[in-house]
């Protein structure tokens, strides 16, 4: 093997590893707020993709009636939950706005515009709008109701979740595979590499995305109240935030970095309605590796995650996802060894 | 209907039905198929529902059955039946080593890494030239009982149900015994489990192994029945599967099992069905619906189907026989009385910056009754677990009859007498009051998984038992003995909690805050039975906070503040040491 | 005054069956701080998180300044103006100490939270100084006042304070209930959990003694103070 073959394995595994590392940071995220591992993302991963690349072909996504229908399920759950604990003329308006009104104007807008050749731009804004109300609603139907349930029943509950919207995937986009057209053909050579204007706007997305969130937890006060709901869930109670909204929100960022990554990867790879649990997997893989809990770590482990799929998918292709899974192995035993006696600190 | 009616009935329904004309072969078929999901499912629910330890990755160990069977009657030429044996050796084998790993992960750890092991496991299926890669192997022999091959569904039938009843009773016996407790007790943590002599890692590992062999076994039939392996009935998918029907069937109930995979095989046949003629194409919609009941079952009746079926079988709770040969006892006072039995020397624990027990040390005589008292956060509960090995120390020794067993683990100084209580109490709240404190008795036990499988243990049992019953009399709660432990009140679960200390025939007892939440008379009858016990040679170190209890029993008093002993003397001078009073007391007195 | 500002009327509080608070009642005037005492296990830290809304009340009602406030969230009751400061101080140990303080404001106007924050570090010189620790660093006494603070931050109108007094030494501890009074001067009632009974009978005017779930003695302090039986049970050593 020589030189540019090792670069070009390098640069593969990085641009990879970007959007891994988006995605491993969501999780992280999520779990922080809500205990929740987040398995679905992949799946929104893919969903993103697929809405991407059929707007791209002038087709109406089937995004839109997956929004409705979820929009329409937590409309029930809002207004059950509300009438029994009395409340509903207090939360009927607010559950119409947020489970009817916006997902509605999310699909009529969808409706208007599909086929109208509005430009990439345009439709990535509007994927990005899509997907992104997906996460909070899945949160509303599937976690807030077990919402103080043990970390295994709040996982069992994501599997389930992943089931479900595999085969609603499979509904709603087809058994066919998609993959949008490139943004840009721009090839730039740097050195010895030449580096593809794909891969030059997954760099700048995903760096401009993880500052942006870095500044979001680090100055607004809704960031800070989503840090402090995941350092203490009590204490975040105690102070007046609202854990079902922090809650809301984490999954509302993990719908938008999970649509993010759909839109960068639609490009680069041919997409079926069922690829996004294995892309969602190897953020995961990172986000474990940095033990759920720290973002620049996994940012890290993601870099290395996409760097050791890619060295494996050239050394030996056959063994490239047992590779990556059996990297988790370790780490989890290592975590587990460094976690003993939590049980009874008093 | 009581239960041996319930299975008896069981028993004769799955006789009779090929036998009945007229029973479609499909019908056939599919019990078939719930036979052999069951048989997975079952040791799923023993491994989640009762040891505490979701794994997602069960399917790979039918995956290992079927394919070293595969592999064995192809290309080797084996008979099916010579198989068997090594299908379940390499099934149990993979779980070994796979064990090994799993059960030392921790809480959510423990089934993400199932995910990871079942997903590399399928993809290696699915790659290796030996076993035909995606396209797996077929022209796999049928059984063969006596020449006669087994094509015939209704044949398989048996063997498949035979299977799974033998699974099961042999399951059952196993919960109900002494490696059963063991079982039940860590799911709720390993603390009280080892601190009665119980390797948690290694009885972990045996319900592991023993999951994986159901499993495997299931696989063993599988390639037979089907004739042809591949790689996907045994991935991440078929995996949750397998899950779904535990969760549904009721995650802590072996006949459950049977409950949830009969279901969830006839929800996917009955979708095979529908789907197609609802939308006019095969479309697996399969997903959605597992997906969304699987959801839905969390929200509304997390405990599965099971407990409400079983209202209609009501079992009856274990009792202890009449009569029994006693356990051995220890013999109190038996080493040498010149030295106390159990010495502290400079004991202290660092947690990160905070020193939450600074060089500590006092000692506790034989036949002596010693209390640790002091404010809240003065140290008292983290020097309980230094002494029983919960917690390890940063610099010191503790000796125990003169032998160091700093360093040591719980179970280590569980089996040289040392028993305890906990602050919070930790009994199985499911378990009677007989159960929980039978559980004291482990290390007395001897009998192992196959002997309690094959019903050898009962002699063995019924003196474990008998003891518990006799323990459970000595603290006055025989009335209580058959209820489920949650069922008491907080004071008289901390009464067991004595009770299976007691069990364990130890030489010191350790109690944290046993008087906590009893009233005037309870904790008068407390105090008589630790003098009764200090009559008898026992030795008791306590935590408490009530002065008048702690004044009226001990011999000896330690108090510690901010982790530093204070003072130490007789219960006289510590009502008047001006330390004490200012430690309680406060600058604000 | 026609109504308390807090009252609490026959309530139970239940851990799965078993019932941890049995038909207790107690009530806090404007201005006046009250006290439950009892030993370890009696339900005092279940009563202040079931009255703050972190559990669920099996019977019983709650009134807050006029309000029905028994079947609402703990975010709601913050803003009605009950705050807690739990016995375990649940801080945000990660962050620091200055946004801890931003986060107790949560719930007021930002200008408001930013002349709070200025009082609070008035009446708290440390936190000031340690603005920028992270709260996690901090000495026992310090996270107490900390804890104080950030409940202050809400602008509250009746304070909980469960065990403020738990593990600090004992010259801390004079401190704190030194802040206790001036926080009664300045407006804020305050409803007292505490084990060290002598100082919470001091400082307050009103006592509850709570044993296995019910409140068994009530009275004005200074009598209970001087009661036999509770000199016996929860005043140590005489």
């Amino acid at each position: 093997m020589d030189g540019t073959i090792l670069l070009f394995l390098l640069q593969d595994g990085i641009t990879n590893g970007a959007i891994y590392a988006l995605l491993g940071i969501a999780l992280v995220l999520v779990f922080a707020v809500t205990r929740v591992i987040f398995i679905p993302q992949g799946e929104l991963v893919a969903f993103g993709a697929l809405t991407y690349a059929l707007l791209e072909a002038g087709k109406v996504p089937g995004t839109v009636w997956l929004l409705a229908g979820f929009g329409l399920l937590a409309f029930v759950f809002d207004v059950v939950a509300a009438a029994r604990e009395r409340a509903l003329a207090r939360r009927l308006a607010k559950a119409v706005l947020i489970d009817l009104a916006i997902p509605g104007a999310l699909v009529a807008a969808t409706l208007a515009v599909a086929g109208r050749e509005l430009g990439s731009g345009a439709h990535f804004a509007l994927t990005l709008a899509l997907i992104t109300p997906l996460g909070p609603l899945l949160y509303r139907v599937a976690f807030q109701p077990i919402a103080g349930a043990s970390i295994l029943t709040l996982m069992i509950t994501a599997v389930g979740v992943h089931l479900a919207l595999v085969g609603l995937g499979l509904v709603f986009f087809g058994a066919e595979g998609l993959r949008a057209p490139a943004v840009s053909d721009l090839m730039v050579t740097i050195g010895p590499m030449l580096v593809t204007g794909q891969s030059l706007a997954v760099y700048a997305v995903a760096t401009v995305a993880i500052v942006a969130l870095w500044l979001f937890f680090d100055r607004a006060l809704w960031g800070k109240a989503l840090r402090a709901t995941a350092v203490n869930r009590l204490g975040a109670r105690l102070v007046g935030i609202r854990t079902g909204f922090a809650g809301s929100l984490a999954f509302a960022l993990a719908a938008l970095v999970a649509a993010l990554s759909g839109v960068l990867i639609a490009p680069m790879t041919t997409i079926y309605y069922d690829t996004g649990f294995l892309i969602g997997l190897k953020g995961f893989v990172a986000a474990i590796i940095a033990g759920l809990a720290s973002y620049p770590l996994t940012a890290l482990a993601a870099l290395g995650v996409g760097i050791v799929e890619a060295l494996a998918s050239f050394f030996a292709s056959d063994m490239k996802e047992i590779i990556v899974f059996m990297l988790i192995i370790p780490v989890l035993l290592w975590r587990s060894l460094k976690h003993t006696h939590v049980e009874e600190e008093d | 209907m009581n239960p041996r009616r319930a299975f008896l009935l069981l028993v004769v329904v799955l006789v009779l039905v090929p036998l009945v004309p007229g029973v479609p072969i499909f019908w056939i078929t599919l019990l078939g198929n719930v036979g052999l999901a069951a048989l997975v499912a079952m040791g799923l629910v023993l491994l989640t529902g009762v040891g505490g330890m979701t794994s997602f990755g069960q399917a790979a160990f039918c995956g290992f059955g079927a394919y070293a069977t595969a592999v064995l009657t192809t290309a080797w030429g084996w008979s099916p039946w010579a198989a068997l044996p090594v299908s379940l050796a390499v099934s149990g084998g993979a779980a070994v080593v796979l064990g090994l790993i799993t059960v030392r992960l921790s809480g959510h750890f423990l089934p993400l890494g199932t995910m990871a092991w079942g997903l590399s496991l399928y993809y290696l299926f699915g790659k290796l030239d030996l076993l035909g890669r995606h396209d797996g192997l077929s022209g796999i022999p049928p059984l063969e009982i006596a020449g006669h091959a087994l094509t015939d569904p209704r044949a398989v039938h048996y063997v498949i149900w035979i299977a799974v009843i033998a699974a099961g009773v042999l399951t059952t016996h196993l919960l109900d015994s002494r490696i059963g407790r063991a079982i039940r007790a860590l799911r709720k943590g390993q603390i009280a489990a080892e601190a009665f002599g119980i390797d948690a890692a290694r009885t972990k590992l045996i319900v592991f192994v023993w999951a994986a062999l159901l499993a495997g076994l299931s696989g063993w039939l599988y390639a037979h029945v089907q004739r042809t392996v591949t790689p996907a009935p045994f991935g991440l998918n078929a995996g949750i599967e397998y899950l779904f029907m535990a969760v549904v069937g009721g995650s802590g109930q072996i006949w459950g099992a049977i409950v949830g995979a009969g279901l969830v095989t006839l929800m996917k046949e009955a979708l095979q069905r529908i789907v197609p003629a609802l939308f006019g194409n095969a479309m697996q919609l399969e997903g959605v619906v597992f997906g969304i009941v699987l959801v839905a079952l969390l929200q509304v009746a997390r405990e599965g189907l099971w407990p409400h079926l079983a209202r209609f079988v009501p079992g009856r709770p274990r009792t202890a026989p009449a009569e029994a040969a006693p356990l051995a006892r220890r013999m109190l006072g038996a080493g040498d009385t010149s030295r106390p039995l159990l010495v502290l020397e400079a004991a202290r624990k660092q947690f990160g910056g905070l020193i939450a027990v600074n060089d500590v040390s006092f000692k506790v005589g034989r036949g002596e009754i010693v209390a640790l008292i002091g404010p809240n956060g003065a140290g008292k509960s983290t020097t309980f677990n230094l002494i029983t090995g919960v917690a390890s120390l940063t610099s010191g020794t503790v000796k125990f009859d003169g032998a160091v067993i700093s360093g040591t683990s719980p179970q280590v100084i569980a089996g040289r007498g040392v028993a305890r209580t906990f602050q919070h109490v930790k009994l199985e709240p499911e378990m009677t009051v007989l159960e929980n404190v039978a559980m004291g008795a482990h290390l007395r036990g001897r009998s192992g998984v196959l002997a309690s499988m094959l019903r050898l243990d009962r002699r063995d049992e019924g003196r474990i038992l008998k003891e518990a019953a006799t323990q459970i009399e000595r603290v006055g709660l025989t009335e209580h003995m058959t209820k489920p432990a949650g069922s008491l009140a907080l004071g008289q679960q901390r009464v067991v909690e004595i009770a299976r200390a007691l069990a364990m025939d130890p030489e010191l007892l350790l109690l944290d805050e046993p008087a906590a939440g009893l009233r005037h008379f309870e904790k008068e009858a407390l105090a008589d039975l630790l003098k009764r016990l200090r009559a008898e040679g026992m030795s008791v170190l306590l935590v408490e906070h009530d002065m008048g209890f702690v004044m009226g029993i001990t011999d000896h008093i330690v108090v510690l503040d901010f982790g530093t002993k204070i003072a130490e003397g007789p219960p006289e001078t510590i009502k008047t040491h001006p330390a004490v009073l200012e430690a309680y007391l406060g600058g604000a007195a | 005054m026609s109504e308390p500002l807090l009252e609490i009327a026959s309530v139970a509080v239940a851990y799965g069956k078993v019932r941890a608070v049995r038909g207790v009642s107690l009530s806090v005037g404007g201005g006046e701080i009250v006290t439950v005492i009892g030993a370890n296990g009696a339900g005092k830290s279940t009563l202040l998180n079931a009255t703050m809304g972190a559990l669920p009340l099996a019977e019983g009602a709650i009134r807050f300044a006029g309000h029905d406030v028994g079947r609402l969230g703990v975010e709601e009751r913050v803003a009605l103006g009950l705050c807690l400061v739990p016995e375990r101080r649940e801080l945000f140990s990660t962050m620091t100490v200055e946004d801890n303080l931003v986060l107790g404001g949560f719930r007021v106007p930002r200008a408001v939270a930013r002349d709070t924050m200025a009082e609070v570090y008035d009446r708290f010189p440390r936190l000031k100084e340690r603005r920028d620790q992270l709260a996690g660093t901090m000495s026992g006494g310090e996270r107490q006042m900390l804890a104080m603070g950030r409940a202050l931050m809400s602008r509250p109108k009746l304070l909980m304070l469960d065990e403020p007094s738990l593990g600090l030494a004992p010259r801390i501890v004079a401190d704190i209930f030194r802040i206790v009074a001036d926080l009664r001067a300045s407006g804020v009632s305050i409803l007292l959990v505490e084990q060290n009974a002598r100082a919470a009978l001091a400082a307050a005017d009103h006592a509850h003694v709570m044993e296995l779930g019910e409140a068994i003695v009530s009275g004005p302090a200074a009598e209970l103070a001087r009661d036999d039986r509770i000199i016996r049970s929860y005043l140590g050593f005489h």
